[in-house]
């Protein structure tokens, strides 16, 4: 017997539906205009963000060679960035000794179509799903949904995406914008075998939750999982996660598929013990993360008798040939930069229009998408060439990055592809303007016939703050004054006091 | 000490009363201090937007004026502004050497050597903190991101605002918080803008202070109109007007 469980009364976040996962909305200032008025959604995040800043900043702390792993962190990725080709082709050398299939995918298509087919010629309808980035990023659930399959999301964050029809909006916490009277409602009414009488505490939740996903991975045929580090040197993938819903997909199901994007490789075993420090405290805040797993290949008797490791690229080459931009590609995902970006905070991730939100966002999706290269996306106005703007320089990631990744110069590297794209374009009126003040700015001369202009409306104004001013400067006075302007302008003070040198 | 200021060409634009403070502070304590007159902009602005293949003419005079330091024309270049020194230090020679003029890049590194925020040249070149200044008011300091995570002058401007005669310093909440000015950001991204210094001007006024301070003018325009919009009563001051202040030459705001 089938109840009718009512429609939907969730709003899936964002309203429309997804399309391209690295670019589904409008420009970041447009999309910032809808979700700066969700007072609710500043609210979640405010706590959510700085409950984790607080944690992270506290096991940090207590490591007397934090900046030292740090500095390792980045070396070997820099490492990593500079040997990519002879890295991958041994980890595929390694994966494959051990039993391992490995399948190289230029972009999205590709590796959904690798992907689609391991699972057909496994015969079956449904998956599990480790959390994972990538497979985000190619849009994988639904290229799955095309083919027939259902892709059981098992992180409890992401299921509950999943079953809002949403966008993630933070890499760690994709649901971080609901709260947990919206997670029962999207519970009772798009589970499908939620408990009747399900309220909204949080055990009750997680219980129902608990229920719902061991039935999906107890009949599993097949998993897939994206990879947090893969070692060239043995051919071992491994994943970390709090969960344990990763360790149930990576041993349940006979056939196990990863899906990695070619700059997780590591060349060595031991590179892990400084990831593993890093990861967990820059990402959960904690000491260690509560499950580990790695694998090498296949073991017969023992997991998955089938592996198959999908090497994704997607962009990342191009992002590699870019050496001011290359960097993005050391990010290990672990949010850290979400957590303390005053812009994040207040904007939320579904401003930023992709799957990778925040700063890190902002530097990677314009590079997988070719911003400012022959026929990519370029501009302040469009959609991708908009994110390297939303960001006020002040820093903060980059302090909290555990590889260091220099994110306020990448983003300013990257605000000048958009404005300058390859083939060039007609200038815009900020353009000209800019090019204007550059006159002004260069000229010691120009700039004290400014200051007297200052001064002449200063003293117009008596030097009172303004409280109008037309477009452009409207966009400063809708909620800021002027302050008052000075009445005499510094070269004429100083010319009265002592004359300007030479 | 022979020290040449540089304004920045917003303080010599809208606010010069930051370069008068400095300039008056530096002469109190002893030093000869110059103006040097073809001195406009670091670039920042338009390196941080996008533009810097526009930038470079900026640049070049910025160290064209600035060169004569190198020739010992003066001892040391200081400027009211983290950002525009950080800019000067970390983005200059970069700038310049991507726009194909080694020359300019190695001159603005030079250059740059001799140039202090004023924090770091009272406290690191000048080795005082006690500037012997008069400022009986409650204040909260805004470190700016850039004098933070940029120029690091850590609590450089605390030390030398807790020396001043009269002045009380109220602690600042969330006080790392950027105010949300970045330069064009407040334009380009206006209403996230506006709703970083909300949290801003909130968290000044919880202080109870009368004047809220900090070593930009750039961030203080963000603080000051936010806060005057709301007629919170709170006052702005760059650090160098504080410092200037004496009990003979009281801090007068606005007047020039």
């Amino acid at each position: 017997m089938s109840t009718f469980l009512g429609m939907p009364t969730v709003r899936p976040h964002p309203a429309d539906p997804p399309g391209a996962p690295l670019r589904w909305g409008p420009s970041f200032p447009e999309a910032a205009h809808q979700t700066l008025r969700d007072e609710q959604l500043r609210a979640n995040l405010r706590t959510a963000t700085r409950t984790i800043r607080d944690k992270r900043r506290r096991v940090t702390a207590e490591l007397g060679d934090w900046e030292q792993l740090r500095d390792a962190g980045a070396a070997i990725k820099a490492d990593v960035m500079a040997r990519l080709p002879e890295l991958l082709t041994e980890l595929e050398a390694n994966v494959t000794a051990h039993g391992g299939v490995v399948h190289w995918a230029r972009d999205a298509a590709e590796a959904n179509a690798v992907v689609t087919e391991i699972v057909r010629a496994a015969g079956a309808r449904e998956v599990v799903k480790v959390k994972s980035m990538a497979t985000q990023e190619i849009g994988l659930n639904d290229a799955l949904a095309a083919a027939g399959i259902d892709a059981v999301e098992t992180d409890l964050a992401e299921r509950i995406v999943q079953l809002a029809g949403d966008m993630p909006s933070h890499i760690l916490v994709p649901a971080i914008h609901r709260n947990r009277a919206e997670i029962q409602e999207i519970f009772t009414h798009r589970m499908g075998d939620a408990p009747a009488g399900l309220s909204d505490e949080p055990r009750e939740l997680a219980m129902a939750a608990r229920a719902h996903l061991r039935a999906r991975f107890l009949r599993a045929e097949v998993a897939i999982s994206g990879a947090n580090m893969a070692i060239a040197e043995t051919g071992t993938v491994a994943v970390v996660e709090s969960e344990g819903n990763g360790r149930m997909c990576l041993t349940l199901p006979r056939v196990l598929v990863t899906v990695m994007g070619i700059e997780k490789v590591l060349p060595t075993f031991t590179d892990l013990e400084v990831f593993l420090q890093l990861l967990p405290r820059s990402s959960t805040g904690e000491r260690m993360n509560p499950y580990t797993s790695m694998w090498t290949g296949v073991t017969p008797g023992d997991g998955p008798s089938e592996f198959h490791l999908v090497l994704l690229d997607n962009g990342r080459t191009r992002a590699l040939a870019d050496e001011l931009g290359r960097p993005a590609l050391h990010c290990i995902r672990c949010s850290a930069c979400l957590n303390v970006c005053p812009v994040y905070e207040h904007t939320g991730g579904h401003a930023y229009g992709s799957v990778y939100p925040g700063p890190i966002g902002a530097i990677l999706t314009p590079q997988l998408l070719g911003l400012g290269e022959e026929g990519g996306p370029f501009g302040a106005h469009d959609p991708t060439g908009s994110l390297p703007f939303a960001s006020t320089l002040c820093g903060a990631c980059y302090e909290a990055c555990p590889v260091k990744i220099d994110i306020p110069s990448a983003l300013v590297h990257l605000r000048e592809r958009s404005l300058h794209p390859d083939g060039g374009h007609p200038p815009t009126a900020t353009d000209l303007a800019m090019v204007g003040a550059a006159r002004v700015l260069a000229s010691g001369r120009l700039l004290r016939l400014a200051g007297w202009a200052a001064a002449l409306v200063g003293r117009a104004t008596g030097g009172r703050p303004i409280h109008w001013l037309p477009w452009p400067g409207s966009l400063w006075t809708r909620v800021r004054d002027v302050p008052g302007l000075p009445r005499r302008s510094l070269s004429a003070w100083w010319r009265d006091r002592q004359g300007w040198s030479r | 000490m022979r020290i040449a200021v540089f304004a920045t060409c917003l303080v010599g634009t809208v606010m010069p009363r930051a370069a008068t403070a400095t300039v008056r502070l530096l002469e109190r304590l002893g030093h000869t201090v110059d103006l040097p007159a073809g001195q406009a902009c670091c670039g920042q602005m338009h390196v941080n937007t996008g533009y810097g293949p526009e930038a470079m003419g900026v640049i070049r005079n910025h160290v064209r004026t600035f060169a004569p330091v190198l020739d010992g024309r003066w001892d040391a270049i200081v400027a009211p502004s983290g950002s525009c020194v950080a800019s000067t230090r970390h983005q200059q020679a970069d700038v310049a050497r991507r726009g194909g003029d080694g020359r300019l890049a190695h001159t603005a590194e030079q250059v740059a050597a001799h140039t202090y925020e004023l924090s770091e040249l009272l406290v690191d070149v000048l080795g005082v903190t006690d500037v012997g200044a008069w400022f009986p008011h409650t204040v909260t300091y805004h470190p700016t991101c850039h004098s933070l995570r940029l120029l690091r002058v850590g609590d450089r401007p605390v030390r030398l605002l807790g020396a001043v005669e009269g002045l009380e310093l109220r602690d600042l909440g969330e006080a790392e918080q950027c105010c949300g000015f970045g330069g064009t950001f407040a334009l380009k991204n206006a209403e996230t803008s506006a709703a970083m210094v909300a949290d801003k001007a909130d968290e000044i006024q919880a202080t109870g202070a009368e004047v809220v301070t900090a070593g930009d003018w750039s961030c203080l325009l963000n603080i000051a109109g936010a806060l005057d919009r709301r007629r919170s009563g709170v006052r702005a001051a760059h650090l160098a007007e504080i410092l200037a202040s004496t009990r003979d030459e009281p801090w007068q705001g606005a007047a020039l």
